[in-house]
Order: structure tokens, then C-alpha cells, then sequence
């Protein structure tokens, strides 16, 4: 079986090296691309994203990336956000009181966590809905966070057949998504390509899927 | 259960290879940085930090090169510090692998930098390293603590506590607390200052300097410590990763 080939997003933000090495460990066949031509045609697209909601924002708006994800889900084919890659997925940043429209795949408002501590920086614990594919053989793992912002609420429960999202939590002052897994749009607000074995079986698990 | 105590090994880094003096003197070899970074990994350590200590500049390219193939091997954080003194410094280092920047010095040279690094980078990455020891002679402030320079070689009269909490609002994602009181006598952590320090910001403290025994860590962390970071005790295999965790764990305390 040929190895899938995985498109690591580059708009300007993020690590976007250890992102490509831990997919390629993960058994993908990975580059780095800010061409919206290679991002739409890989088997699977990784959104990246560190520091502000609005930043992110911008350059994904610079390499078409929110029209390239809107058009990728509306064929199915799979997206993975992570950490601001995930955030901007969602309907509205919140950061310091300026408000960001982001690409809107699900309702829902980023927003700083009130929790004594900021940013929430570390390994925590996630709380792993039954039936997901992403985190099968490491449910009760720890993953690595760095993030002030978070959704602190999903409301998106589709009418049936449709199947509604896998949602999973973690905690920092108060319970905040930690992954989301929506058919092909699949994110996490913690860091896999930094989680150690634990995000490096996330990331196969993703790869494996594709 | 909530985030997990970091237990966080450093790594002085000198033209490509480990050393750790005792106060920043008599510095001993302790080996490969990359070898040693994936022998921490598999021990379990929640992140690394390199402190390169290279004088001259021209070796910085070997810092870069240590960077890169320790990120290509290593899969959890990796913060970098020392000789860090402009924007474009941080951009290398972010793009050579890093996923953090320790600044020191060049901070308190030029305030302004936390700003700058932040703005440019978001405050997560940046980890605003602060040398402080307690007040001698005539140098008097408000906390009892001075920041310094230039491996502790250098007072500088500002108050310590003061300026974690103003490099915090300015952007710094992070405090590394290195006391350099404390830093290679194995004594245990300066818990008066990281309870000084904790009370003053809401970003995570890294408590650093003074680590010798188990029960030290602990110590800290009820201090208020949010990260422990050690060197000589990992090198010399004095203490295990697992060690330290395991007295984290004993005492109450979430570890990963």
C-alpha cells in the first residue's frame, strides 16, 4: 500500500518542521506547501497554528487555506487543525476584546479560559468519547497543551443520519475542547506532533484513516 | 488530575556538546546533546531546554545544527536560551526546530525585545529566563532579590520579582526562576523566592537552581512552582527522571 500524502499547511505560523517530521514518522508521505493547488489535492491536510487567533487567521486567509478546507470537506476528503489550527476552525476568535470571524465548520466561540493560571502549558489528561478513531490505544495517554484560548462549549448536534461529532474534553480551570473528530474535519487544541508516543500513535491513527 | 508537574532536564550546550559547572565554573563534559536529549525522552521528561553557553558567535551554527537534529528525533518541546538578542534570533531558532526561546540578558538590556519576540511569535514561545539572587551589600529592592547577567557574573539592581512580573504583562509566555544562589550547590530550590515570584504573575514558573535531592522537587512545587528544571543531578545519573516524578507523585502532586 502506498504511504498517503499529507500536506502540512504553511500560512506563516507554527512549528511547522515538527509537524512534518512526527507526520512522516506517523507513515505519511509529508511536505510543507503554501500552494492551495497541493493542499487541496493531498489525501490529507494539516492546518498548523501557534499565538494569535487573528494572525492565523490572516494567513490563512493569505494562502486561500480557509477556501481550500471548505472545499476539501465538501468532498470529504480529511483536515486535521491543531492548537490555533483548530481554533480558527470555529465560528469567532476572542482575543483581548477584538473579535475575529474564523472559517465557521463549527459553531462555537474561542475564548481565554479562566483558570489561575495562563497560559495552560503542560501534559493533561482528555477525556475520550467512546467510537473515537483518533485516540483508540491512547485514551488514557496525556497530551501536550500550550494555549490561553479554548471553545468552552460544542453545540453542533446534527439531526439523523447525520452522525454528531466526537467531541473530547480536557480541563484547566474549567472543561474546554480538547479534539474534535467530524467526519473528515478532525482537530486538536493540544500539540500531537509534540505529545511524545502518545501523539505520535494520534498521528498514525489520523494517517491510517486516510 | 489537571496539567501534569513538568519535570524538565537542561542541557548546557558549548560548541555542540553538554557541560554543567557548579556556579557556572568548573564545567565537566557530560556528552552529546542529541543522544542525551533522546536518552531523556525515553526516561520520560515532559520537555527539554538547551542553554547555550557558547562564547564566541561564530559558533552559533553549531547550536542551530544541535537544534535541528534533536528536533528531528525528538518529539516532545524543546526550548532554547543563551545568546538569544534579537527577533531575528528567535526566528532562526524557532525555524531550526526550537518550539520555545529562552531570553535573558537581552531583555534587560532592552526591555522592549519581550515585546517585540510576543508580537511577532504569540507569548508562548517565549520564556523570559530570570538569574536572580538575593541582595548583597549595598544593592538593595523591594523583593530582597537583584537580577543579573551574563551567568550570574553581573548585578544589575533591578528588583527580580518586579521584573518577571513586568516582562510577564509584556508577553513573556513563561518565568524560568534560576537562582543563582542556590544554582550547583545541590541545597534545594530558593522556595522563598518562587512563593515571591509565584505571587506576583499568572504565567507558569519553571523553578530552577539548587536541585539535589528527591524531596526537593516537591518543595518547590508547593512553593508554587508550575516545572521543575534540573541539570547536574540528570547527568551524573544522580536522580532518574522517573525518580523525581515518583516523589511528585508520592507528595500529591499530577505528574505525566
Amino acid at each position: 500500500m502506498s504511504q498517503p500524502r499529507v500536506v502540512v499547511l504553511d500560512h506563516g505560523s507554527g512549528n511547522l518542521r515538527s509537524a512534518e517530521r512526527a507526520l512522516s514518522a506517523a507513515g505519511a508521505d509529508t511536505v510543507i506547501s503554501d500552494d492551495p493547488g497541493a493542499a487541496f489535492a493531498a489525501d490529507g491536510l494539516v492546518v498548523p497554528g501557534v499565538g494569535a487567533f487573528a494572525t492565523c487567521m490572516a494567513g490563512l486567509r493569505g494562502v486561500l487555506g480557509h477556501q481550500v478546507i471548505g472545499r476539501r470537506l465538501a468532498g470529504g476528503r480529511p483536515v486535521l487543525g491543531i492548537c490555533v489550527g483548530m481554533q480558527v476552525l470555529f465560528e469567532e476568535g476572542n482575543e483581548h476584546g477584538v473579535r475575529t470571524e474564523g472559517c465557521g465548520e463549527w459553531p462555537g466561540l474561542v475564548q481565554q479560559l479562566s483558570a489561575p493560571v495562563l497560559p495552560h502549558m503542560g501534559w493533561n489528561t482528555v477525556s475520550v468519547p467512546a467510537g473515537s478513531t483518533l485516540f483508540t490505544g491512547v485514551e488514557q495517554e496525556r497530551f501536550y497543551f500550550v494555549h490561553s484560548y479554548a471553545v468552552r462549549r460544542f453545540d453542533l448536534q446534527p439531526a439523523p443520519p447525520l452522525t454528531p461529532p466526537l467531541v473530547t474534553w480536557s480541563e484547566h480551570g474549567e472543561r474546554f475542547v480538547a479534539a474534535v473528530e467530524n467526519g473528515p474535519l478532525s482537530a486538536t487544541q493540544f500539540h500531537p506532533e509534540k505529545s511524545g508516543a502518545a501523539g505520535a500513535r494520534l498521528l498514525a491513527n489520523w494517517v491510517g484513516s486516510l | 488530575m489537571g496539567v501534569a508537574v513538568r519535570v524538565i532536564p537542561c542541557l548546557d550546550v558549548d560548541a555542540g556538546r553538554v557541560v554543567k559547572g557548579v556556579n557556572f565554573t568548573d564545567l565537566r563534559d557530560a556528552g552529546d546533546p542529541v543522544e542525551m536529549a533522546r536518552v531523556y525522552d525515553a526516561e520520560g521528561a515532559d520537555e527539554l531546554t538547551f542553554l547555550d553557553i557558547t562564547a564566541s558567535s561564530g559558533s552559533r551554527e553549531t547550536t542551530y545544527d544541535v537544534v535541528r537534529r534533536t528536533a528531528e528525533q525528538v518529539f516532545i518541546p524543546l526550548t532554547v536560551g543563551g545568546g538569544v538578542r534579537s527577533v531575528d534570533d528567535v526566528d532562526r531558532l524557532l525555524r531550526a526546530g526550537a518550539d520555545k526561546v529562552g531570553v535573558n540578558t537581552a531583555a534587560v538590556a532592552r526591555p522592549q525585545l519581550v515585546t517585540e519576540i510576543a508580537a511577532r511569535f504569540g507569548a508562548q514561545v517565549l520564556v523570559l529566563s530570570v538569574d536572580a539572587r538575593r541582595c548583597t551589600g549595598d544593592v538593595r529592592t523591594d523583593s530582597g532579590y537583584e537580577v543579573t547577567t551574563h551567568g550570574g557574573r553581573r548585578g544589575t539592581g533591578l528588583d527580580a520579582v518586579a521584573w518577571a512580573a513586568q516582562c510577564a504583562a509584556a508577553g513573556a509566555g513563561e518565568i524560568l526562576l534560576n537562582s543563582m544562589d542556590a544554582d550547583g550547590t545541590q541545597a534545594g530550590f530558593d522556595l522563598e523566592m518562587i512563593r515571591a515570584v509565584r505571587a506576583e504573575v499568572t504565567v507558569p514558573v519553571i523553578a530552577s537552581g539548587g536541585a539535589g535531592a528527591l524531596d526537593h522537587f516537591p518543595a518547590a512545587v508547593e512553593a508554587g512552582a508550575d516545572a521543575v528544571l534540573a541539570a547536574s543531578i540528570f547527568h551524573f545519573g544522580q536522580q532518574r527522571i522517573g525518580e523525581v516524578k515518583d516523589a511528585l507523585r508520592a507528595a500529591g502532586h499530577p505528574v505525566r
